[in-house]
């Protein structure tokens, strides 16, 4: 066990422990900050696999933006919505089901796949600037442009969208 | 060094318990919730395989940043379909909202 | 601009004008008729620039302007359509331009712009006068845009057909002027005189268009072109009239020529299809101008000029087609003596004239034929208008004096010389050209050169056929013009007529230049054995065909006869009428010359009664309700037996309980039973979905992986 190896076990813990509460938790304001529990960890994996870029994103981004955006969208719903009575619906037993058969069917997957084995991590190639190569892969014609120029359209129609959607007609 | 076989089952774990959440929570926000753990699950997993394949291709990284934008749209307009199912129904349980049945 | 454009724009201006006035100024009669009148002129600048281009220009006959457009694909070649000036389309051009600008202006005057609406006035009806300043007066035409609307697109269908170079746009042309006449003719459409008039012109020349659409179908599948240009040449001209065609033992060019001269009896009224002719008098005065003058009968003609090189290959159309001509210019002739309409006489008459014009096309003298053509436009869209002026001046009399007379009968008239001196100069200068006065009008050198032909190319019994028709036609001219015009007003209406307004008149004095004039430029250059100038018209028109026709050599006696006939039967004219007072006293009031030969009733006799008879009794009576309803009665009672009995055995048992009902049943338990799955509920789709494809991925699993 290397110390990199227990890191990610108290993290992988942890993240999940916080997974499982953000679905099962009544109080919807809690699940909201035990998501960005749950997200700060996923964050904690993105350092261990040397994706710094994208752990700064996964901090500001969701943990910044799209988890606030949730617990207002808990607040401003929570009227009605009380915290005690049913939270869930009553094929959860159906649910769970399908949710470890779907963990089932991947970890089988993954027992199978011959790949999974030889796998190791190369050490990065010195002098290898992750966060540089990856702005030059997101705006290089010759890699992801187009990709990256239509997620911008997206997200300004998803601007235009979110705006006329939650429009207050009166 | 850790194997990539702990990420993908940490993946397969978020995405499982994600995929829960969305099929038996009541409320809409809360299904919205599972949908991103789901999301984080696929992140890792394409992080991972950046990060154990060739990392002078970048494509795993890009590929991570995109679902975030998709993510970040997807939210917007969920959030903003439930605040307008909210205004009309007065409610946001998923299993009350079954208008188009029969 | 060059030719061809000019050209292709020509039939434009009308055509827009009829779209615009039926969309869009439908209720604005002053901007109607001035969309209308403009673009009649803007016709008429593009017809007279050309005119004078043609002019000009070097050898138009051998290089006339033309341009074409590829337009339908047929197969592998293409469907041209263009359009075509030689010397022949352009002096057609300058008439039709001229008569049709006249006719324009004249409208707006016969149609009473500018006077109150009647009160009694109804869409479809002649307007009956309104009270104005204490006294009745004229009152506007209710439809007064339809109208123009109707000669604008009348106008677009002659010069498209004058333009074009070949038989397909012609025929295009062709039929809108038949609509049109349709349309025109029963402008009044609430007076049933003329609902059947309209029907009756629409069928007849149906008649004569469908021979002609054989005809051009026949052409067409044995040349593969229609236009002009490409069936003269000598090849195809040669194989034509090589060719035998199966019927009648004619030669292809001879059938076809037949079937397109037919198509030109009914359109240019030749008997035995003229009878629409004299009933298309019930349309307005304009119409009937714009029928027998500027269009519609011109274009008869003008298309068997058009197509002579054709037609003249076979001897045995020629000699039909002079045959036809000369009797309808006697048979009509003789008809025009005994009608007091004073349109009928004149309807009459445009039927014999264009009886001479067949007459020369038949005898091969189509110089004679087109110089004619123009003449009598102008002098009969002269007499129509000034017709129309007549009716016109003792309507307003019979307002005035609510005197209920019949305007259009000449015994009800007389004495209007004084009353409307500018109608009876120009009537009188048109009435002297129809009747060929010597030296002074038109008429009589056009006519003189198609005696001269007859006589020249020793036809004698054309000739005298021809002659006394000349005479018949003086007679009935004159004493159209004595019974009208001259001597003592017969009824207070006549007593108390006015002349028009300029815009009617205006016309008049322009047309009655040219039924003077345009006789001038065809004087033979032999004429009297002086040596004049060759005849411009002659050498002109005579260019067209690559081959030009000889002239004949001057004769004294076609023009002794002409002469002779011509101022005999005006004499007679004048005495016979001078002094009669009214229609009982007429010595040539004949009834079979006033029943116009019992020809209406002929047809009556021979094909609409048994037309009529057909219909009702055999098919309708026998056939139909005796054969075919017993029959399919029997065939019905036969069926509703068997019906009834698979019914009762078959259908009840086995198709109702058992497969109908028995699937109702199963579906609806079905469905009953699936009913709570379909719960629209998101979340439960989305478990069942994964559950079964849980399910069967892990069914595929184990088998894929166990075989």
């Amino acid at each position: 066990m290397t110390i990199a190896q227990i890191i990610f076990l108290i993290v992988a813990a942890g993240t999940l422990a916080s997974a499982v509460i953000v679905v099962t938790t009544p109080n919807l304001v809690h699940a909201a900050l035990w998501l960005v529990s749950t997200l700060f960890g996923v964050a904690v994996v993105f350092a261990l696999l040397n994706a710094g870029f994208l752990a700064v994103v996964q901090v500001v981004v969701y943990i910044g933006a799209i988890a606030i955006l949730f617990i207002f969208a808990v607040m401003l719903t929570r009227r009605e919505q009380r915290d005690f009575g049913q939270q869930m619906n009553r094929f959860w037993w159906l649910g769970a089901l399908v949710a470890v058969a779907t963990f089932a069917g991947l970890a089988a997957m993954l027992q199978s796949w011959s790949g999974l084995s030889g796998a190791a991590a190369a050490d990065l190639p010195i002098g290898f600037d992750s966060v540089g190569a990856l702005g030059d892969a997101l705006i290089s014609p010759q890699a992801f442009v187009l990709p990256f120029e239509v997620a911008s359209v997206l997200l300004l129609a998803a601007l235009v969208g979110a705006v006329y959607v939650a429009f207050n007609r009166k | 060094m850790i194997p990539l076989s702990w990420y993908l089952m940490l993946a397969a774990g978020l995405f499982s318990i994600g995929l829960f959440g969305v099929l038996v929570r009541r409320n809409a926000i809360a299904i919205l919730l599972g949908i991103e753990l789901m999301l984080n699950a696929v992140n890792v997993n394409l992080a991972a395989f950046w990060r154990y394949g060739d990392v002078k291709n970048m494509a795993g990284q890009v590929f991570a940043i995109i679902v975030f934008a998709v993510a970040a749209a997807e939210v917007a307009v969920g959030l903003a379909l439930v605040i307008s199912v909210y205004r009309r129904r007065n409610t946001v349980a998923a299993d009350e909202l079954d208008m188009l049945k029969w | 601009m060059p030719a061809e454009l000019i050209i292709w724009l020509i039939p434009i201006p009308p055509l827009l004008a009829f779209f615009i006035i039926v969309l869009f100024t439908n209720r604005n009669k002053a901007l109607s008729h001035g969309i209308a009148i403009t673009a009649a002129l803007l016709s008429w600048l593009g017809a007279m620039r050309v005119f004078q281009l043609a002019l000009s220009a070097e050898q138009l006959g051998l290089n006339p302007f033309a341009s074409s457009y590829p337009w339908l694909p047929t197969g592998d070649t293409w469907l041209s359509i263009g359009v075509l000036v030689d010397p022949l389309s352009a002096v057609t051009l300058f008439f039709v331009a001229w008569t049709v600008l006249m006719i324009f202006i004249y409208s707006v005057g016969y149609h009473n712009f500018g006077k109150p609406a009647g009160e009694h006035d109804r869409p479809g009806l002649p307007p009956r006068g309104a009270a104005e300043h204490g006294h009745t007066g004229p009152s506007i035409e209710p439809l007064y845009s339809r109208f123009f609307a109707f000669i604008g697109l009348f106008a677009f269908g002659m010069y498209t057909l004058v333009v074009s170079d070949n038989l397909l746009t012609l025929f295009v042309g062709w039929e809108i002027m038949g609509l049109c006449s349709y349309l025109l003719i029963g402008f009044w459409y609430a007076k049933e005189s003329a609902r059947d008039a309209a029907i009756k012109a629409f069928m007849i020349t149906r008649i004569g268009d469908v021979f002609m659409l054989l005809g051009i179908v026949y052409l067409y599948s044995a040349t593969g072109t229609l236009s002009f240009r490409e069936i003269f040449t000598e090849q195809i001209l040669h194989t034509l009239a090589t060719v035998p065609s199966g019927v009648l033992g004619l030669s292809a060019a001879g059938l076809i020529g037949l079937l397109l001269f037919i198509g030109t009896i009914g359109k240019s009224a030749q008997f035995p299809l003229h009878v629409w002719l004299p009933d298309a008098m019930e349309g307005p005065t304009p119409v009937s101008a714009m029928i027998h003058a500027a269009t519609m009968v011109s274009a008869g003609v003008y298309m068997v000029i058009r197509m002579f090189p054709l037609i003249s290959l076979d001897p045995h159309t020629l000699t039909i087609m002079a045959t036809i001509g000369a009797f309808t210019a006697l048979f009509a002739a003789t008809i025009a003596v005994a009608q007091n309409d004073i349109k009928r006489v004149l309807a009459y008459s445009t039927i014999s004239q264009l009886g001479y014009m067949m007459a020369a096309l038949g005898l091969g003298a189509y110089v004679a034929a087109a110089f004619h053509l123009v003449t009598h436009a102008f002098f009969k869209a002269l007499l129509f208008l000034g017709s129309g002026s007549v009716i016109h001046g003792v309507e307003h009399g019979a307002l005035e004096t609510n005197d209920h007379a019949d305007p259009q009968d000449m015994f009800n008239m007389g004495g209007l010389r004084s009353r409307m001196p500018i109608t009876f100069w120009t009537f009188l200068i048109g009435g002297l050209a129809l009747s060929g006065f010597p030296v002074l009008t038109a008429g009589f050198w056009s006519k003189d050169e198609i005696l001269a032909e007859a006589f020249g190319r020793g036809q004698l019994a054309v000739f005298i056929t021809l002659t006394s028709a000349a005479l018949l036609t003086a007679f009935y001219t004159m004493r159209q013009i004595t019974l009208t015009f001259l001597g003592e007003p017969r009824s207070r209406a006549a007593e108390h007529a006015s002349e028009n307004g300029w815009t009617m008149t205006a016309p008049l004095v322009v047309l009655a230049v040219f039924a003077i004039s345009a006789g001038w430029v065809g004087i033979p250059h032999d004429f009297l054995g002086l040596t004049l100038r060759r005849g411009w018209f002659h050498e002109f028109v005579g260019s067209t065909l690559a081959q030009p026709e000889e002239a004949v050599a001057f004769n004294v006696v076609p023009l002794l006869a002409s002469v002779a006939a011509s101022l005999l039967g005006l004499l007679l004219g004048w005495l016979a009428y001078r002094n009669v007072k009214t229609a009982a006293e007429d010595r040539f009031q004949i009834p079979l010359l006033k029943n116009k030969y019992y020809v209406d009733e002929a047809y009556d006799f021979l094909f609409v009664r048994p037309a009529v008879w057909f219909a009702e009794i055999f098919v309708s009576l026998w056939m139909d309700r005796g054969l075919i309803d017993g029959v399919l009665h029997g065939i019905a009672r036969a069926t509703a037996a068997i019906g009834s009995a698979v019914r009762r055995y078959f259908d009840l048992l086995i198709i109702n309980r058992l497969i109908g009902d028995g699937t109702a049943f199963v579906t609806k338990s079905a469905g009953r039973g699936l009913r709570p799955i379909q719960s629209g509920r998101v979340q439960q789709y989305l478990i069942l979905g994964l559950f079964v494809f849980f399910l069967i991925g892990g069914l595929l699993y184990y088998f894929l992986t166990m075989a």
